[in-house]
């Protein structure tokens, strides 16, 4: 890696970097889980159960002041067209462009051309887009068009400081998706008073391994049962699985040390990789039967909270509403 | 942009593109030369011969798709809704001889040194005013004229770093300078951006021919900030301040941070603390010397002009005056290129170099004077009539075009306030060949060079050359339905 403390990167720029990254990455997982949810997710009545991805979003709150006599099924336009609703694929579009274009002088064109034309296109969606017939369509179209995101994120944007504030941002999103899922859709799928390792409805299970693209990935564990428990477990801990927590939280220990180490922030960096490590640890000291025995969601809030403040920190240290002292900074420039 | 069209003669018997040109009385920067065909041009002539009008509608249509899925756009705003905009393209080039084009460099450059000459005075010792070369109020109560400023000596003598000239050529194709823009103009991106797209779309129309390249302007941008940088500073850091991604230019602005390499930075990410400028960075505040503002005078800074601005750097103003950062353009430059100074041009020419003007202006009657007034309000049919204080081609009249009633209530105008007017002849524009609705007709262009000055004056080869698409339209301008063309100086 080049020395990244000759390149100074504007404040507004890491935080914009970071914003992208993460937007991307929620919409991607949205997507994911609308399309999956479409063609797997059934509740007692056989009806698509859309009302789980209300609970993943933690928008109960929103969704029915928006929808007071709301069904599951405005849950589709809600989370694609409304725009009231700042998680929708078309919110998301909004914010994905402002950001973009606050750092278009910093990416590539091949990047930003992409952009454009994706959030242009999101943005024009209406309700004829949601409809069901084409509901799986529309969202793997999506989904293919942040893969081709990532693809020229990773084949063209410059390796500096900018590089690892977005993979800071898509990883942090990253970690946040799969511990929401992991959460809700144990305890909705775990059968009222049911302990780990019973019987359990196998099709609602390889939904939640869908909805994570790691459904093939669990296969060539070839798992002797398929258990809650081996499940949260890959999703969790697995360390060739990319979108795992612990795959998550490696990469962001990585750009961590990058961002020390070359770009002469090790003072700045150290207390969020403390906070990191101890993220860490609790992760890799337990295995996921002794995470669900403890307790999954006491789990999951916790790391959800640990990565929270995580973010803070990275706001506060990197664009501080306040800057630190001139002085300091002048006498490190001279060295 | 073009829209799609019936079926015209053109396009079903196919044809030379050139084939059903109606050659116009204006000078015809392709096809009238009014003298001896350059060499360059008549191979260009015989390369779009042998292509066909359908063909070109393709390329071009094309071509505006990349335009505006690259974002290569300027943005309108209408109620609440942002529309980008592409700045229509027209792909037949225009083509200047080796001749021509030193002929404008010269004259582009004495206008600058000129330019540059009068602003120091009028800030300093003022004797252009003394020497009864202009009159005193014309300078001392413009709008544009920056108290500030008054007795600041500027990095190298400096104030205008980036400059466009508008320029036009009459029946006989003679250039005339139209107007000098030496605040923030704009343009320059697509100058490069047209040739990009021009070597996209008709890559071997150039082939064999010298025509010279653009890309040296953002390397040049650069060195010229960093020329003009508060002395002694060893690497002066060079930013560009914009308005942001909500101003229309925005995508000018990324195109040129892109090229030359700097921050991209906004009021708020500047801050000033101990008369220095600094930027907020990652690794907390980093020292700004120069300064590629396209923001304009009072926007600046609230502490010293507008305290509503929030565009703007609290305390940027002290800190220039101080010497510890540099603004390009200066301040107050907008004295220089208002249109009423623009009539004593050539004589401001004539008193600081002692040269007689390179390139000429157009013959211009200033409605302050008495007999300036009384000339444009018995000529108004003959007139083009423009408030001094207006760009983008707005509040103009063209006494020929305009109807009875037009010129009565324009009339009333210039009577209630003269002094906010000047006139001149309509000049019969030159015309180039342009790809229309009904085919490929003539239609009228001007020229922008961009000139650039540090430590000396460099223009970049060609510039901007602006089309007014509606048939018989003077008016040139993007706000007002103008498009653009790629611009080819040859080098020999």
């Amino acid at each position: 890696m080049m020395e990244l403390a000759h390149f100074p990167l504007l404040s507004r720029y890491a935080e914009c970097m970071m914003w992208l990254a993460r937007y991307m990455e929620r919409m991607e997982n949205l997507a994911r889980l609308l399309e999956v949810t479409e063609t797997f997710v059934r509740d007692a009545e056989g009806q698509t159960a859309w009302d789980s991805i209300v609970s993943i979003n933690s928008d109960e709150n929103l969704f029915s002041r928006l929808h007071p006599d709301g069904t599951s099924a405005d849950a589709v336009p809600f989370y694609v067209t409304e725009i009231g609703n700042p998680g929708s694929i078309r919110s998301m579009a909004h914010a994905i462009r402002e950001n973009a274009r606050a750092v278009r002088p910093l990416v590539s064109t091949e990047l930003w051309t992409h952009l454009n034309v994706f959030t242009r296109w999101l943005l024009e969606l209406d309700e004829t887009s949601v409809q069901t017939s084409s509901l799986s369509g529309l969202c793997g179209r999506i989904r293919q068009e942040c893969q081709t995101h990532y693809g020229i994120a990773e084949g063209t944007l410059y390796r500096d400081q900018a590089w690892l504030f977005y993979r800071l941002g898509k990883h942090l999103e990253g970690c946040d998706q799969i511990t929401r899922l992991v959460d809700i859709r144990y305890h909705m799928l775990l059968p009222q008073g049911e302990v780990p390792g019973s019987a359990i409805d196998i099709t609602q299970w390889t939904s939640v391994l869908r909805s994570a693209a790691a459904h093939h990935s669990f296969r060539r564990l070839r798992p002797v049962t398929v258990t809650p428990a081996n499940i949260v477990g890959f999703l969790l801990k697995n360390e060739g699985f990319p979108r795992s927590l612990s795959s998550n939280l490696r990469q962001i220990d990585d750009v961590l040390s990058l961002l020390a180490n070359h770009a002469g922030l090790y003072g700045l960096c150290a207390p969020l990789q403390e906070c990191l490590d101890e993220l860490r640890t609790t992760l890799s000291d337990q295995t996921a039967g002794d995470i669900i025995l403890r307790g999954l969601h006491d789990y999951m809030s916790w790391v959800q909270t640990r990565l929270a403040s995580t973010q803070n920190a990275i706001a506060d240290t990197f664009w501080p509403s306040v800057p630190t002292a001139v002085t300091q900074v002048a006498l490190q420039v001279q060295e | 942009m073009s829209s799609a069209k019936p079926h015209t003669l053109s396009e079903t018997t196919p044809a030379g593109l050139l084939d059903g040109y109606q050659v116009p009385e204006f000078f015809c920067e392709l096809m009238n030369r009014k003298g001896p065909m350059p060499e360059a041009l008549n191979r260009v002539r015989s390369r779009l011969a042998a292509m066909d009008v359908a063909e070109l509608r393709k390329r071009t249509a094309s071509a505006e798709a990349q335009l505006y899925s690259m974002g290569i756009t300027f943005t309108v705003y209408s109620n609440r809704e942002a529309i980008d905009r592409i700045l229509p393209f027209d792909a037949i080039p225009r083509i200047m001889t080796a001749q021509e084009w030193s002929h404008i460099e010269r004259g582009v450059q004495q206008r600058i040194q000129a330019l540059n000459l009068f602003l120091h005075d009028i800030y300093h010792d003022r004797k252009v005013i003394q020497d009864g070369i202009i009159p005193a109020e014309l300078v001392l109560n413009n709008p544009n004229y920056c108290e500030a400023m008054v007795g600041f000596k500027v990095p190298g003598g400096v104030y205008v770093h980036v400059n466009g000239t508008d320029l036009i050529r009459d029946m006989d194709g003679r250039f005339l300078i139209l107007e000098d823009n030496a605040r923030t103009p704009s343009g320059v991106s697509y100058v490069i951006e047209n040739r990009h797209m021009m070597l996209r779309l008709m890559p071997d129309l150039a082939s064999g021919l010298p025509v010279r390249s653009v890309e040296e302007y953002g390397p040049r941008l650069h060195q010229t900030l960093c020329e003009v940088a508060p002395e002694g500073v060893m690497n002066p850091q060079v930013v560009l301040l914009s308005p942001g991604i909500y101003n229309s230019a925005y995508f000018e602005h990324v195109f040129l941070s892109r090229e030359m390499g700097v921050p991209l930075v906004e009021g708020r990410d500047l801050f000033v603390e101990n008369h220095r400028v600094y930027m907020r960075t990652t690794m907390g505040p980093k020292p700004v010397h120069s300064i590629y503002r396209r923001l304009n005078d009072e926007f600046l800074d609230p502490l010293a002009f507008n305290p509503d601005s929030l565009l703007g750097v609290p305390g940027l103003i002290d800190a220039y005056r101080r010497g510890n950062v540099t603004l390009a353009n200066a301040l107050g430059t907008g004295v220089a290129d208002d249109k009423a100074v623009y009539a004593y041009m050539p004589r401001i020419i004539r008193y600081y170099l002692g040269e007689d003007p390179i390139l000429d202006s157009v013959e211009t009657h200033i409605c302050a004077e008495e007999e300036g007034l009384a000339y444009t309000l018995a000529n108004l049919d003959k007139l083009v009539v423009k408030p001094v204080g207006e760009s983008g081609g707005y509040g103009l009249l063209i006494g020929p075009q305009a109807s009875k009633a037009e010129l009565d209530e324009f009339r009333q105008k210039l009577q209630k306030d003269p002094s906010n007017y000047i006139s001149q002849p309509v000049i019969g524009l030159s015309v180039t060949p342009t790809l229309c609705p009904d085919g490929v007709e003539a239609r009228h262009v001007d020229l922008r060079p961009f000139a650039l000055t540090g430590r000396s004056v460099w223009v970049l080869p060609g510039g901007l050359s602006r089309v007014a698409l509606r048939k018989g339209s003077l008016v040139v301008n993007s706000s007002q339905g103008g498009g653009s063309k790629d611009t080819w100086v040859m080098a020999s």
